[in-house]
């Protein structure tokens, strides 16, 4: 992969940084309002840099780091298809956090839909440029000019100048204001089949992720954490753990959890096994007694099912659902739940950092978002901007939890107690039992079905901890927890209730939570689609129909259950003892729905095949969004049927992937995924396609056994 | 400290270490190939998988003094080279497997071990020998068509000798 890490190198190879055509974006540069870790929000702007030597060699920056989810070439091809040039003929180099590239943060599924129209721009505004600079040379009109693969064409000679030969003329015109876009009948890359850049380097293990940064010099550190996340350090005793060969220091970091901050351990060594050997000897006193609040899931899930007795925080309300509930003879009602859940990215969290005498700062490190780190590294060191370069490197998987960035702090505060550069790497029981972690929630739902079997009133209570509330203390009590207000409203899930009513519960709890792959639609997707399907039942509709007709006002999302139906009824008839259940939720402006059919094999249940959908508007790549509907499928099976994180004794119970388990291959169901063609704007593609899987299941299971399941994980083994 | 003398993607390294280290961090840290990963340290994951001799070896759990010193050690630098890429290298390729791509140099080290021992594995093969590789990613499906790809063109270049 011809991925140059350091923007500074690069212009020295260039020489780019002399006669180069920088363009900053006009108009891009006003403040943004950006809200910090914001997992949610949408429409984020950025203010890219499309670069161009005159040897002809053509950058453009990557301003989301790549998890997984193909930033990496989705940003560039933006870009690219409206510059004409093809991606073949690129180098790609990653933001460094700077403010002229706007917000940088991967998450939120926000990177094409924020970048889209910016991007493009910023492409049609070099290629604008250039074009103005051949037709200067050749004497003519900019309308009788054309560019097309890194060349601008004179149409009625039809000789030809590279960008590299105009970008010395070129980058001294005005930069136009409004450059004129193409039609999306004009896209030549942008919503059609490409095979990935970063692919070759990940076959041949040269792809280089945070993990395998090497700096000279460097020392390689461990750092082990209160098993309660929140515990004081009290004392520890070093003296086995010093006697490992290779170790150079054991001292003390300051290590932030969601909301504050204690002290970690840290063995610093000359190399990863000496510290992590050494780690494990470590005798290390903690202190709870401070901490507020529950350190144990079961008092959680206690707490939580109490406070579903009493009424919440009212989010929503049309008509009055409580009078209506206790006058109406046909009503229903559930309580639903899922689990803690581990990120458990592959890639265990690490950072390097190298804090210099000079007072200068170097991090490398696999980070949702360069421009947070680069405000939290000067922030932590109180130094200025201008001493801090960050180095995002490739993501092996985060799922958010990269994007919460305490192991970087560690590395930088170890760098500087020890006056070298450091690589911490958390070994795989620190990533899983510290967290933080998506939170467990409930979710009550009640129905009441009205005349003539319909759907008439929903009402949801959405329990459990606030994230916002327990990173930033920002909820007050008397208001609902906005992101799972908005995600839960009838302006997303469309429903055409005649009566509704939302509320919002907050539970609190000590043990550290975060956003997590779809963030809380992941957690409420299971109650409000598992009840949709009882209220369906109870009124005696098939579920997918009574979605109709509540959809009957929304005609995207009607043609999306068009589609599954069909897909369906296309499929050989279900054999006996198989059956299928359906779910559907829209999250970061993309509506997924899915199928999942399940059979009874050996008095277990077997998941055949998923079925899923996904509306994301227009898109980059086809086969990209195609492959993050896979790995939703396979994350939100995982959620469904896999062992949540529990707390207990005041500390995490599961450690590792032997106790933590992931689906793996042997489970995997057989996938269909169609991908709907329409022209509105881009959707979320990394997240969207997650949460309807559990609920499809448990609908699926309910069809196949009459078995209604509420509780997440499902044993598989052990269904009616 | 001991000295082990390794044979790695057919070079020899001489390194000094202790005995109880584990493999993978000799071969990450002192003989410097970093695309083998570390993801539990406990056998677990599969994202340390190498060859010992041809056979598929979880690296993270084979300390250096379980080494004769005559193994022969295959690493995904050593699969194929970056001129003729390996057959399942080439397959992972053609159905673009790779999404972070963190855990795909042991899926790609399994699955040559895979063919190497069952050229035309079925579907149960293909479950039983994969199943020690997590990918969190969610790659599964395409790992499954990319092995079945790479048997049959392997068979075919077979075929054509
Ligand atoms: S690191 Fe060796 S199997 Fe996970
Ligand atoms: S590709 Fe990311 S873990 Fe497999």
């Amino acid at each position: 992969m011809s991925v140059v890490n350091n923007r500074r190198d690069f212009l020295k190879i260039s020489g780019l940084a002399s006669a180069g055509l920088i363009l900053g974006i006009p108009g891009l540069n006003a403040a943004q309002t950006i809200v910090k870790l914001d997992g949610v929000a949408a429409a984020l702007e950025l203010n890219p840099f499309v670069m161009i030597s005159p040897s002809g060699q053509i950058t453009l920056v990557n301003s989301r780091p790549d998890m997984g989810q193909g930033s990496y070439q989705a940003v560039p091809s933006i870009i690219a298809e409206e510059l004409e040039v093809s991606l073949d003929k690129i180098n790609i180099i990653p933001s460094d956090g700077n403010a002229q590239f706007g917000s940088q943060q991967s998450g939120g599924s926000s990177t094409v839909r924020g970048l889209w129209e910016n991007l493009r721009k910023a492409g049609a505004t070099a290629k604008e440029m250039l074009i103005q600079a051949a037709a200067n040379k050749w004497k003519v009109s900019p309308a009788d000019c054309y560019a097309e693969d890194g060349k601008v064409y004179n149409k009625n000679t039809r000789a030809s100048f590279t960008y590299g030969e105009l970008v010395t003329d070129a980058s001294k015109l005005a930069v136009p204001t409004d450059p004129k876009l193409k039609e999306v009948s004009e896209f030549k890359i942008l919503g059609k089949y490409a095979k990935r850049l970063d692919v070759p380097a990940k076959v041949t293990g040269e792809a280089v992720f945070g993990i395998d940064i090497v700096v000279p010099n460097m020392l390689y550190a461990v750092t082990i954490h209160a098993p309660s996340v929140q515990g004081k350090l009290v004392s520890f005793n070093d003296v086995k753990a010093k006697a490992v060969k290779g170790v150079k220091h054991v001292l003390t970091t300051d290590h932030s959890y969601p909301g504050g901050k204690t002290k970690a351990v840290a063995v610093v060594a000359d190399n990863y096994w000496a510290a992590l050997k050494a780690s494990k000897l470590l005798e290390i006193v903690w202190d709870n007694s401070q901490i507020t609040g529950s350190i144990n899931s079961d008092q959680y899930f206690a707490d939580m099912e109490a406070a579903s007795k009493k009424p919440g925080v009212r989010a929503e309300e049309t008509g009055d659902f409580d009078a209506m509930f206790a006058a109406s003879e046909n009503t229903l009602e559930g309580l639903y739940e899922t689990p803690f859940l581990s990120h458990a990215a592959i890639e265990p969290v690490n950072a390097t950092a190298h804090v210099k005498t000079d007072g200068s700062v170097e991090v490398w490190a696999p980070i949702q978002g360069p421009d947070g780190a680069l405000e939290e590294t000067a922030a932590q060191l109180g130094i200025d901007k201008s001493k801090v370069k960050i180095n995002p490197t490739l993501l092996g998987g985060s799922f958010g939890r990269k994007a919460f960035m305490n192991f970087m702090a560690e590395a930088i505060d170890l760098s500087k107690q020890v006056q070298a550069p450091v690589k911490v790497i958390w070994p795989r029981e620190e990533d899983m039992t510290q967290g933080p972690f998506r939170p467990a929630m409930m979710s009550k739902m009640r129905g009441i079905i009205g005349r003539g079997n319909s759907l008439a009133a929903f009402s949801h209570q959405a329990i459990g901890e606030s994230i916002q509330g327990q990173h930033w203390n920002g909820i007050q009590a008397f208001r609902a927890d906005d992101w799972i207000a908005g995600e839960l409203s009838m302006e997303n899930h469309k429903y055409g209730f005649g009566v509704h009513h939302l509320s919002y519960s907050r539970v609190k709890t000590a043990i550290p939570i975060l956003w997590w792959r779809s963030v809380y639609a992941s957690n409420f997707a299971w109650g409000q689609e598992c009840f949709i399907d009882e209220m369906a039942h109870k009124a005696g509709k098939d579920p997918l129909k009574a979605r109709k007709e509540l959809l009957r006002n929304s005609p995207r999302d009607l043609n999306v259950l068009d589609k599954l139906e069909s897909m369906l009824a296309s499929y050989p008839t279900l054999p006996a003892g198989h059956a299928r259940g359906i779910a559907m939720f829209r999250s970061f402006s993309s509506m997924s729905a899915s199928a999942v059919e399940v059979a009874k094999v050996d008095g277990e249940i077997k998941i055949v095949k998923v079925t899923s959908i996904i509306d994301c508007g227009l898109f980059v790549n086809p086969d990209m969004v195609k492959a993050q509907t896979e790995g939703n499928i396979v994350m939100g099976l995982t959620a469904a049927i896999k062992g949540g994180i529990t707390f207990n004794d005041g500390k995490c119970d599961q450690t590792n992937f032997n106790t933590y388990e992931v689906m793996r291959l042997q489970e995997m169901p057989i996938v269909d995924i169609h991908i709907m063609e329409n022209q509105e704007k881009p959707g979320g593609v990394g997240e969207p396609g997650l949460p309807p899987i559990a609920p499809a299941l448990g609908n699926a299971i309910f069809n196949l056994t009459g078995v209604r399941l509420r509780r997440l994980p499902i044993d598989l083994t052990d269904v009616g | 400290m001991p000295k082990y003398n390794l044979t790695v993607n057919k070079k020899k390294y001489q390194i000094e270490a202790e005995a109880d280290m584990p493999l993978l961090w000799a071969i990450r840290d002192l003989v410097g190939l970093k695309g083998t990963k570390y993801g539990c340290g406990m056998a677990m994951c599969g994202a340390c998988t190498i060859h010992i001799d041809g056979n598929a070896t979880r690296s993270c759990s084979m300390p250096l003094s379980a080494l004769k010193g005559k193994e022969k050690i295959t690493t995904i630098e050593g699969v194929g080279s970056p001129a003729t890429l390996h057959a399942v290298q080439e397959a992972w390729i053609a159905e673009q497997v790779p999404q972070c791509g963190y855990c795909q140099s042991g899926q790609i080290m399994s699955a040559v071990a895979l063919l190497a021992e069952t050229p035309n594995p079925t579907d149960e093969d293909i479950d039983a020998y994969m199943s020690g590789n997590i990918c969190r990613c969610g790659t599964y499906d395409r790992i499954r068509k990319a092995i079945k790809s790479a048997a049959s063109s392997q068979t075919k270049v077979g075929m054509n000798k």
